[in-house]
């Protein structure tokens, strides 16, 4: 037998840097630190990787959750170990929590050290067990190319989510040789893909009989890349749709079947449809407490057919009479099979008293806002005209709060991939950095990133980033001058007691900080608008400048309220479409 | 108190037992004995669970026990269908009078005497739970002065194995 020809012996570092590389990774976003700088020594030799330092781990999770959203491709950080990796904890809960494939990178102390409290040495792969999808810790530099590809491959297949590998500086030093392409061994990882055909037939069967029937499709559609095939369906039966705050853009905000939102902020027509509804056809979503309110009265005359990848989210939550678990466009695909085969010679259901009721709804109880009282900007407005022109392509992303949820309603979202937000976990401040990296994983497309004054201060910092890397992404700034849906909480729940929600950042207010000269500061254009009739022509002027990040500061009225809105544990027969407003519902 | 003994074939991997007793608390499931140990390939390891929870809930610790990347077969022992033994080892008071006493007890229930000492007994005794707690209640009035349990093990009946239905689920 001839002999192998030995691979020539490399660094783990330099096995981590091919390895990226041969995995197709075009950039990365992280900071250096002790126990990873053998890593970011090859790496800055590397023509195919492109680092972009960021000023805090949390932002470069973000970043690379906002460039895997925006792009369905994995996103990738790297970080030192001890604070530097705790520092990413919250990122990747958030990624976890709202599906989104990242890879996380941390350097560890060396095996030797490992256990005895040294220096920036921290239980990195124990303390996010419970917030990722999996970890590793890779103590044997050979296995490096083998840990990296199923770190990819479990972030990416099935119900995506964060994947940790920590990597001790020992076997970053250690001497290895690269080995491509690696084995993966992940006895115990099947995603099922293909769904059951007798569970389809049984969908099937229940969506042409239905008499008011609506479609809830979930961010999982928009992770499946089944947009197409969701318009379909929804064309296919004529039954109407609503997409999750994480499905938003799933399904066109401009198709005429299309109900909006439903949920806590959603739409009386969405919300309303799911509770008069008799059945349910849920996919690519989990039933969370935002959208169903009071469970037990949640939908309570529907049938539910819920299909998911994740086996564990059927039933969690919402009892089930007929569960599909596989991929979402899988599913559809099927789907619409079926149905075609069907309607050949059984049509569909009779829908026109359901749409009658629901096009009333929908004429009664509009999206709207009053005027604010105070001569300030209305936030919807504002949000109203930076869809209007910030084009057809443009990509958003937003913080957590009342700017996320106006954002969600006033927005106009027509394709997936273009709506970025923190629904699952809630993270204020995701909004910058997660612009920052989908702009970088999209740069042809204007990336706006919807922040409130409070967010902007958690993570604000990346503008920087933003600024000398050259990834002009615009920030809206929805400034109320405070924590604005705490705040409304406090107006609502707590006897208007703004308990510790006053930010002061209103230029009628102490206007600390300045949001404009801040940006300035870090390199970016900042603007200010006070006035209504400044709101046209301030966007126009950011959308102008396209080599450097912009920073608007929009004065925005406090008062302003996020309706229709159910109260936490309320049931969703109680919406209100403003302050102490229900709608009218007819005797059935 | 609705018991049900889960029967789960992990990757014989650092953390893995770290991974499913964490699933446990983090979910609020209670886990009234968890046993773990080798099998017959190096491997795999297998650990026995008994969890004391309603139908609804069981079907969704099963689920998000698949969901960890490391679990690779779950199965429920049904008692009929399986055998599940669990070891005791008991000290008991027992000064020379009491002695024989204690010791009839411990022949009825086919346990062994495995220390003596002069006021004192180890019993060491295999069985399901029911028998174990027969046995312990019995020898209460003598006085129990220590107490260990191994938590339960399980096979199921018949020739078919769990690792076998891993393996074939792995082919197909």
């Amino acid at each position: 037998m001839t002999p192998h020809k030995a691979a020539e012996p490399i660094t783990g570092a330099q096995s981590i840097v091919k390895t990226l590389e041969a995995l197709g990774v075009d950039v990365l976003f992280g900071i250096p630190g002790g126990m990873i700088l053998p890593t970011y020594d090859p790496l800055f030799a590397s023509k195919r990787l492109r680092h972009i330092l960021v000023r805090h781990e949390q932002g470069a999770g973000h970043a690379a959750s906002g460039y895997a959203r925006a792009t369905g491709r994995v996103g990738v950080c790297m970080v030192t170990s001890g604070p530097g990796a705790t520092n990413l904890v919250t990122a990747l809960a958030d990624a976890t929590m709202d599906s989104v494939p990242v890879v996380a990178i941390t350097g560890q102390v060396p095996t030797t050290s490992i256990g005895t409290d040294a220096f920036q040495e921290s239980d990195i792969v124990g303390a996010t067990m419970p917030v990722t999808k999996h970890s590793f810790m890779v103590t044997d530099a050979d296995k490096i190319p083998e840990t990296l590809a199923a770190a990819f491959h479990i972030a990416s297949t099935g119900r995506p989510g964060a994947v940790l590998v920590d990597v001790p500086k020992s076997s970053q030093v250690a001497e290895t040789t690269f080995n491509w392409p690696a084995n993966m061994d992940l006895p115990g990882y099947k995603p099922t893909i293909r769904p059951h055909a007798k569970q389809v037939r049984a969908a099937a069967a229940r969506l042409a009989q239905a008499r008011r029937p609506v479609i809830l499709a979930g961010g999982g559609t928009v992770i499946a890349g089944a947009g197409r095939e969701l318009t379909e369906l929804v064309e296919l039966t004529g039954i109407p749709v609503v997409t999750t705050l994480m499905g938003l853009g799933a399904v066109s905000d401009l198709h005429p079947q299309h109900l909006g939102m439903p949920g806590m902020h959603g739409t009386v027509a969405a919300v309303a449809a799911l509770q008069r509804a008799d059945l349910i056809f849920a996919i690519g979503c989990r039933f969370d407490d935002r959208l169903t309110g009071r469970l037990s009265s949640f939908a309570p005359h529907a049938a539910i057919v819920h299909a998911d990848i994740d086996p564990a989210e059927i039933g969690k939550n919402k009892a089930v009479d007929v569960p599909i678990v596989g991929d979402a466009k899988e599913i559809l695909k099927a789907l619409i099979e079926q149905l075609t085969e069907r309607y050949a010679s059984q049509p569909q259901a009779d829908l026109t008293a359901w749409w009658r009721q629901i096009n009333h709804w929908r004429g009664s109880y509009p999206l709207g806002y009053p005027e604010p009282s105070d001569g300030r900007l209305a936030p919807q407005h504002v949000i109203q005209r930076i869809a209007a022109l910030a084009g057809p392509d443009a990509v958003f992303a937003s913080g957590v709060g009342q700017h996320q949820m106006w954002s969600a309603q006033f927005l106009t979202f027509t394709q997936p991939r273009q709506w970025l937000n923190s629904g699952g976990l809630g993270t204020m401040g995701y909004g910058v950095p997660a612009a920052m990296g989908a702009k970088v994983g999209r740069p042809d497309a204007p990336v706006w990133a919807i922040d409130g004054d409070g967010c902007f201060q958690m993570t604000g910092q990346e503008i920087v980033t933003c600024a000398l890397n050259s990834i002009p992404i615009k920030v809206a700034i929805i400034n109320n001058s405070s924590l604005g849906m705490v705040r409304q909480w406090q107006t609502l729940f707590y006897g208007s007691r703004y308990s510790n929600t006053d930010l002061h950042t209103g230029s009628d207010d102490q206007l600390i900080p300045d949001f404009v000269k801040l940006a300035e500061a870090c390199g970016c254009v900042g603007l200010r608008c006070e006035r209504p009739e400044d709101v046209d022509s301030t966007i126009h002027k950011a959308n102008e400048i396209n080599d450097l990040p912009v920073v608007i500061d929009f004065q925005v009225s406090r008062d302003a309220m996020v309706w229709p809105m159910v109260a936490a544990g309320a049931s969703n027969d109680d919406i209100q479409y403003a302050r102490g407003l229900a709608p009218q519902w007819e005797a059935e | 108190m609705t018991l049900h003994t889960l029967s789960v074939l992990v990757e014989n991997k650092p953390g893995v037992l770290t991974r499913v007793a964490a699933l446990f608390a983090r979910r609020s499931f209670n886990i009234e004995s968890l046993a773990v140990g080798p099998t017959e390939r190096e491997d795999i390891s297998r650990i026995t669970v008994v969890a004391d929870v309603q139908d609804a809930p069981l079907e969704q610790i099963t689920k998000q026990l698949h969901k960890l990347i490391n679990v690779i077969k779950i199965v429920e022992l049904e008692t009929d269908a399986s055998v599940q033994r669990e070891l005791l080892l008991v000290k008991v008071r027992a000064k020379a009078e009491v002695r024989g006493q204690v010791i009839e007890i411990a022949d009825l229930f086919r346990a062994r005497i495995v220390d003596v000492a002069t006021d004192s007994l180890v019993i060491e005794a295999t069985g399901p739970g029911s028998k174990l707690s027969a046995l312990l209640s019995l020898l209460e009035p003598f006085g129990i002065r220590e107490m260990v349990k191994s938590g339960i093990v399980g096979i199921a009946r018949g020739p078919k194995t769990l690792t076998d239905r891993a393996v074939d689920r792995q082919a197909r």
